[in-house]
């Protein structure tokens, strides 16, 4: 593994691939055998927990989970525990997907999650408790259509019944049907643009868990109060899991996730304890 | 009438939407609902055009042989495998789990999705080393907010950072210091700032062009020049 694809010597020097080497044991060893780190939440974390505790008992929520499989090392941890924590408070949570390539993930996410609970001995009921109603394509136009009605933006749910014909839409007309906004993001559409088509316009309540790179965006709107909460990346993620007394995949990743940043932060260093040493020289 | 049409179209459609979302009346918000709901059809039929422009593009690039055809014949069979079994075959039994589509989605989808998302930390730790340098004032406090922010957002930042800190010489202030403190101001203050700012400014943009193409000032949407 030698070589030199720039001729310019320095850094540029090593092949990148005892670097994919040293990153990729340095991901895989934590996976399996966990250090365990200690966790602790930040303030975005604790208001996201929080906004959903401060829930009334049987609350109707409404969660879009907007992202597909590139994200669900991050996005479907919080998903999972999101509906945990709904659950648990009994409330009635309708899901919408507006990704085309996430509809079956998260589809997926939510049955795991409700059979998990339903071993655990609690009742849910598909179509009663919560309902996917699965993707519709739109993006913006869809969020502005569901403030028509959401029976009228989706007339069939993601198994394909008529949504008039579910108990949990009964009495379900808009978005002023809901007591908070989940919104689950890996970009667009996602937080976004929610906060700007419906918390703006419908002042729904809205709390976020979006990826990490897209976290910072969202930070002006947590700051506004136009978000409640949010969660950023697999961090965000373990936090919750850890602020809701559970031990998921998000915790198990954070290890793999910490010495990754801490190989990436010695790279950026020693790249540049190179370079400063080779300019002092002359060399550069 | 080619172009004065599609003009006078674009400034009555943006004038009922923008009307429709200022004045809560019906006569303002039906034909703004009206307009959404006309919206997300025509999204539909943009897949179906969509789905056959790649079909069109890489079939023909194939049949020539130009540069990366096999890559394109994968995903020209990939594509039609997924609507045979999609449209035809599994078609009663839309989400079924026993599905061949669904199984295509698990089992091949999903993990190649990921898979692209996951080679970014390979390609972040090279680039990071390979190409971040240093080289003036600017670049410089982007190395170090890069540097706290990254250490600062796992557990792992804090538990190096009491390791070279919490040492009896110390003032209190450096040995009690946390990393992940330092990271959170810096998200809620420069870093807030800054992406206000961006925000504003990008809206301001948006506003000024769709003004522009409602008054029919901007026409490029349309095509073909001046």
């Amino acid at each position: 593994m030698a070589g030199d694809p720039t001729g310019t010597g320095g850094p540029e020097r090593l092949d990148r691939r005892w670097l994919f080497l040293v990153m990729g044991l340095l991901v895989f060893f934590p996976l399996l055998f966990p250090i365990g780190l200690p966790i602790e939440p930040t303030r975005p974390s604790r208001q996201f927990a929080e906004a959903i505790a401060g829930l009334p008992d049987g609350a109707r929520v409404l969660m879009s989970c907007d992202y597909d499989p590139s994200g669900k090392p991050e996005l479907v941890p919080m998903t999972k525990t999101a509906l945990r924590q709904l659950w648990r408070k009994h409330c009635t949570v309708i899901v919408t997907v507006l990704w085309p390539g996430g509809a079956g993930l998260v589809d997926q996410t939510i049955e795991e999650t409700a059979n998990e609970l339903r071993a655990r001995g609690v009742s849910l009921v598909d179509g009663t408790d919560y309902v996917n109603l699965g993707y519709k394509a739109g993006n913006e136009a869809v969020m502005v259509l569901m403030g028509q009605g959401i029976k009228n933006a989706f007339p069939e749910d993601q198994h394909r019944r008529a949504t008039r014909t579910l108990p949990i839409l009964h009495d379900v007309g808009n978005y002023s049907s809901f007591t908070m906004l989940v919104n689950i993001s890996g970009g667009y559409p996602g937080t976004k643009e929610w906060v700007q088509q419906v918390n703006s316009r419908f002042h729904l309540p809205m709390v976020s868990g979006c990826t990490a790179v897209s976290a910072p965006e969202y930070f002006p709107y947590l700051q506004s109060g136009q978000l409640r909460g949010l969660l950023g990346g697999m961090a965000g993620a373990a936090e919750y899991e850890r602020l809701e007394g559970e031990s998921g995949p998000a915790t198990r990743g954070m290890d793999a996730q910490s010495l990754a940043h801490v190989f990436i932060a010695l790279c950026i260093v020693m790249g540049n304890v190179v370079y400063w040493g080779r300019r002092r020289r002359g060399g550069a | 009438m080619k172009r004065e049409l599609p003009l006078l179209m674009t400034a009555v459609f943006g004038i009922i939407m923008i009307v429709g979302f200022f004045v809560p009346h019906e006569w303002a918000s039906v034909p703004a609902d009206y307009l959404q709901l006309c919206a997300v059809i025509v999204v539909a039929f943009g897949y179906v055009l969509g789905g056959a422009n790649v079909f069109a593009v890489n079939l023909d690039a194939i049949v020539r042989k130009q540069r990366d055809w096999p890559y394109k014949l994968v995903l020209v069979s990939s594509m039609a495998v997924m609507l045979v079994f999609g449209l035809f075959v599994d078609r009663e039994r839309f989400q079924d789990p026993a599905t061949v589509s669904i199984w295509l989605y698990d089992h091949v989808y999903a993990p190649m999705n990921a898979t692209m998302f996951a080679l970014l930390a390979f390609f972040i730790a090279s680039a990071a080393f390979r190409a971040f340098r240093i080289r003036t004032l600017e670049a410089g406090l982007l190395a170090a907010a890069a540097l706290i922010v990254m250490l600062g957002r796992v557990p792992l930042g804090d538990v190096m950072v009491r390791g070279l800190v919490d040492h009896d010489g110390l003032p209190h202030a450096v040995r009690t210091l946390q990393i992940s403190t330092l990271q959170q101001w810096i998200m809620d203050v420069p870093q807030n700032a800054a992406k206000r700012a961006v925000l504003i400014g990008a809206a301001m943009g948006i506003m000024a062009t769709g003004l522009r193409v409602i008054l029919g000032i901007e026409r490029s949407y349309l095509g073909g020049g001046e």
